[in-house]
């Protein structure tokens, strides 16, 4: 905890009471539980996104709805990569596995629809959990390489039992009826926003729990995390099938989207750009994965709406959406290596530092935030909070 | 001089049909009501959309379709429109990739709202929106691609224009077993319906034993060459390769096979044979493996005696009149695109494409509305003026467009097609234009008329 922080919580020696005055909404307090915490986040959210889902045209609808879908793949590949320290070229090959399972599913069985998503997720993390086994062996380019595999592979996989995946066609997939009234982009939207913050505040539990301190145990190192006693295998086996569940989940999703599911979807620039995204947005960030997943939908629309704009020929505008990703891919490294959600919180950090600075300047006397020292400041921060990292 | 031009031009559009005539005159004093409009259409314009593949592995050759449509929509606006109303024509990338074709499509449906989705390219991708478009009872029109999917009751606003694949597998299936009797015949062909339609075709023809291999690649995954297939072939023995091929894949095909001595005789789905846009591919390709200028050279005459089919008149034919009055129109409203491209397969297919949907917009009436167009295509389809060979064969059962094709051989002897990129094989026809359909019909030569460009067209040119 910074200084400043511990300011706010002083408390008067004379009066037993806050030397910052109560705030107006009196005893409400965040809840500090992390559950609580992230389901009150999410609750949040959902109410927002809500308004916006109504207030958006359908079109935008889908759209938002990609950017849940691809939300989830990269939170997943983000525990993976950021938290965990293992590089993944395969999660689109894990999303084709879970898009696969549920158009089946759809075409030979009538089952619930989310009995279909959790068979997705099931299936991908299965598969994930075989990758991981032996890519514990592996580290940095060896696994990258080993993964990217994984990508090609799968795809003529479909293509060689067509009969059964339909080939380059694909299988159709079908939304649940929308219940009266509400039109099918903005109910396809809700369902894939609801897995989007379901999946979100699963992921910060976990990277709350047990697990998430051996994840990153595991990526800070190795060696050190086996003598805590952090079993590393299994550490890394857990994070590689959590991970492609969620791409499991999104390749649910994006058939749905499309409402087909053929091996034309998941070509191998799909995880590059997933990957590429991840890095961009804050490698390790949950919440920060919203920015990668909203540039990944949206760069192509505004290139193409530039190009329009400027008399752009057909081929230039087609190539624009990955010139106008890389710049930013560049600027963003070179401004914040640590994502756009890394510099947010720098920045973010910065001012309400700057701000609280001054104001507790105001309320208190300086020297009162260092003396007597609090035991708070000494405090080292074991509860990490991945919402906020 | 310009001004001989203009009125010439005027003309030529009066030649398309006498109604468009009437209705343009006719705006100035009856203008559309503004109200009961259909989406994409206004008292002065219509918008209509398509995804093709710009970039992507696809893209080389069929990026010159939409812009030849264009073209021809230029031309139509330039001339006051169908009814007083000009044509917008947004065409997007999708890269072959049917999870974009759905993105996109939506986006054409759903924010440009499109009067109807026209000429868009591939089976994959266009197979992935035909549910999406027909819910939302938009016009799938001119699908490039000659699955026998678009001819199908559960989606009546679903219309094929190129002959079906099985069509093509059926005439150049019957032309193998009267020529080839007896030679071992291989298959090589895409991975999706438009591999699995000339095939079927194909089988319909060929005696099951003379076929020794069969053989696919996967087009969205296609970046090298198909060696191992090429192999597999040449072990099989095969003496004939029948093959349904993006160019592209042409081109992957005869390299490798050539790189290792194997010369049976192609014969080539329409698609995959353009020979001016698979000759400039062959010799890229061998450029970029390092191959010397010889070999380079050597590269694009690995298509003689290749034998494919044709259902519009070969661009190399330049005293037909159609390719006169295609290269001429391309021309003049699509300078860059044909100092680049000139007229090839690709470019004819466009303009031949957006001709089409010109005269089942004219036909549709002032009055345009989707159900409208779409009953005026099957109504009055059959009559529409295009450089096909035989006349389409739409109706209210049949979605399919152009149901013939003549067996063309791609030779030396042929007079070339020059385009700016060169001088390729032209071809010369093998047998009489052929007919058939996609069911157990048998082949038949076709004995109706074959059409010209109205008179007024011509004298432009």
């Amino acid at each position: 905890m910074a200084p400043a922080d511990v300011a706010r919580y002083q408390v008067s020696p004379e009066t037993g009471k806050p030397l910052r005055p109560r705030p107006w909404w009196g005893r409400a307090r965040f809840p500090r539980q992390p559950l609580a915490r992230h389901l009150v986040l999410a609750l949040l959210g959902a109410v927002v996104l809500y308004f916006v889902t109504s207030a958006l045209s359908p079109y935008n609808n889908v759209l938002v709805g990609e950017i849940a879908l691809y939300l989830i793949a990269l939170a997943g590949l983000s525990l993976l990569t950021g938290t965990t320290g293992q590089i993944s070229l395969g999660q689109g090959a894990f999303m084709a596995v879970g898009a696969y399972t549920v158009a089946l599913l759809m075409t030979h069985t009538h089952m619930n629809f989310v009995l279909e998503l959790l068979a997705a997720i099931g299936a991908a993390a299965t598969l994930g959990l075989l990758v991981g086994i032996s890519a514990t062996r592996l580290k940095g380019p060896y696994l990258a390489g080993a993964t990217l595999l994984l990508a090609l592979a799968l795809p003529p996989i479909a293509d060689k039992w067509s009969t059964t995946f339909g080939g380059d066609q694909g299988l159709t997939t079908i939304v649940p009826t929308a219940p009266g009234g509400i039109n099918p982009e903005e109910w396809l939207a809700w369902i894939e926003l609801a897995g989007a913050l379901i999946t979100l505040v699963l992921l910060a539990n976990l990277l709350t729990s047990r697990f998430g301190r051996s994840f990153r145990a595991v990526r800070d190192n190795e060696v050190a995390a086996s003598l805590s006693g952090v079993h590393v295998a299994r550490t890394k086996v857990t994070a590689f099938a959590v991970s492609a569940g969620c791409a499991g989940l999104a390749g649910a999703f994006l058939g749905l989207s499309t409402g087909v599911v053929s091996t034309g979807e998941f070509p191998l620039t799909l995880s590059i750009e997933l990957l590429a995204a991840m890095v961009l947005a804050g490698a390790g960030s949950l919440f920060g994965m919203w920015w990668g997943a909203i540039l990944l939908v949206y760069v192509p629309q505004w290139s193409t709406s530039v190009s329009g704009d400027f008399g752009l020929g057909a081929g230039t505008s087609a190539y624009l959406a990955t010139i106008i990703f890389g710049v930013v891919l560049i600027v963003v490294m070179i401004a914040a290596p640590s994502g756009i959600q890394g510099g947010l919180r720098w920045l973010w950090e910065h001012v309400s530092k700057q701000w609280s600075i001054s104001r507790d300047e105001r309320a208190a006397p300086r020297h009162a935030t260092h003396f007597p020292p609090s035991a708070a400041d000494h405090q080292p921060n074991l509860v990490h909070d991945p919402l906020n990292e | 001089m310009k001004e001989k031009n203009q009125s010439s031009r005027r003309r030529w559009v009066a030649g398309i049909s006498a109604g468009t005539m009437v209705g343009t005159l006719g705006i100035g004093v009856m203008a559309p009501a503004a109200s009961a409009q259909a989406p994409g259409v206004t008292a002065t314009s219509i918008t209509i959309g398509a995804t093709v593949p710009l970039t992507g592995p696809a893209a080389p050759g069929y990026d010159e379709i939409a812009p030849a449509m264009d073209a021809v929509f230029n031309w139509v606006n330039d001339h006051g429109g169908v009814y007083g109303r000009k044509i917008k024509y947004i065409y997007l990338d999708d890269q072959y990739n049917p999870a974009e074709t759905a993105t996109l499509t939506r986006k054409l449906v759903l924010q440009d709202d499109i009067f109807a989705d026209v000429g868009s390219l591939g089976t994959p991708t266009q197979a992935a929106v035909q549910a999406f478009l027909n819910s939302e009872q938009v016009p799938q029109l001119f699908i490039e691609s000659g699955c026998n999917c678009w001819s199908n009751p559960k989606y009546p606003d679903s219309f094929g224009w190129q002959p079906p694949y099985t069509v093509e597998g059926k005439i150049l299936g019957a032309y193998i077993a009267s020529h080839f009797g007896g030679e071992k015949v291989g298959y090589l062909t895409q991975d999706d319906e438009f591999g699995q339609d000339f095939v079927k075709g194909l089988n319909m023809e060929l005696a099951k034993p003379t076929v020794v291999s069969q053989q696919t690649y996967d087009a969205a995954t296609l970046s090298g060459p198909l060696s191992n297939q090429v192999a597999a072939l040449k072990a099989a023995g095969a003496q004939v390769v029948a093959m349904a091929t993006i160019p592209a894949a042409t081109a992957l095909t005869m390299l490798p096979a050539a790189s290792i001595g194997y010369f049976p005789q192609y014969v080539i789905s329409n698609v995959g044979a353009d020979s001016p846009t698979v000759g400039p591919l062959l010799e890229a390709y061998t450029k970029a493996s390092h191959g010397t200028a010889t070999q380079v050279k050597a590269a694009a005459a690995l298509l003689n005696g290749v034998i494919t089919d044709a259902y519009e008149p070969p661009e190399s034919q330049v005293s037909n009149p159609w390719v006169k009055v295609e290269t001429k129109l391309l021309k003049d409203y699509a300078p860059a695109l044909y100092a680049k491209t000139g007229l090839d397969g690709n470019t004819e297919y466009g303009v031949a494409l957006a001709y089409t949907f010109v005269q089942a917009l004219q036909a549709a009436g002032k009055n345009l509305t989707r159900a409208g167009l779409i009953s005026a295509i099957e109504k009055s389809g059959k009559s529409f003026v295009t450089p096909g060979f035989v006349p389409l064969s739409y109706s209210s059962t049949v979605h399919y467009g152009f149901q013939g094709a003549e067996v063309v051989k791609l030779t030396t002897t042929a007079p070339p097609s020059v385009t700016p990129t060169g001088s390729w094989l032209g071809g010369v026809n093998l047998t009489r234009v052929e007919v058939t359909n996609v069911g157990s019909g048998p082949v038949t030569t076709y004995t109706g008329d074959i059409a010209l460009p109205p008179s007024s067209l011509v004298s432009t040119s």
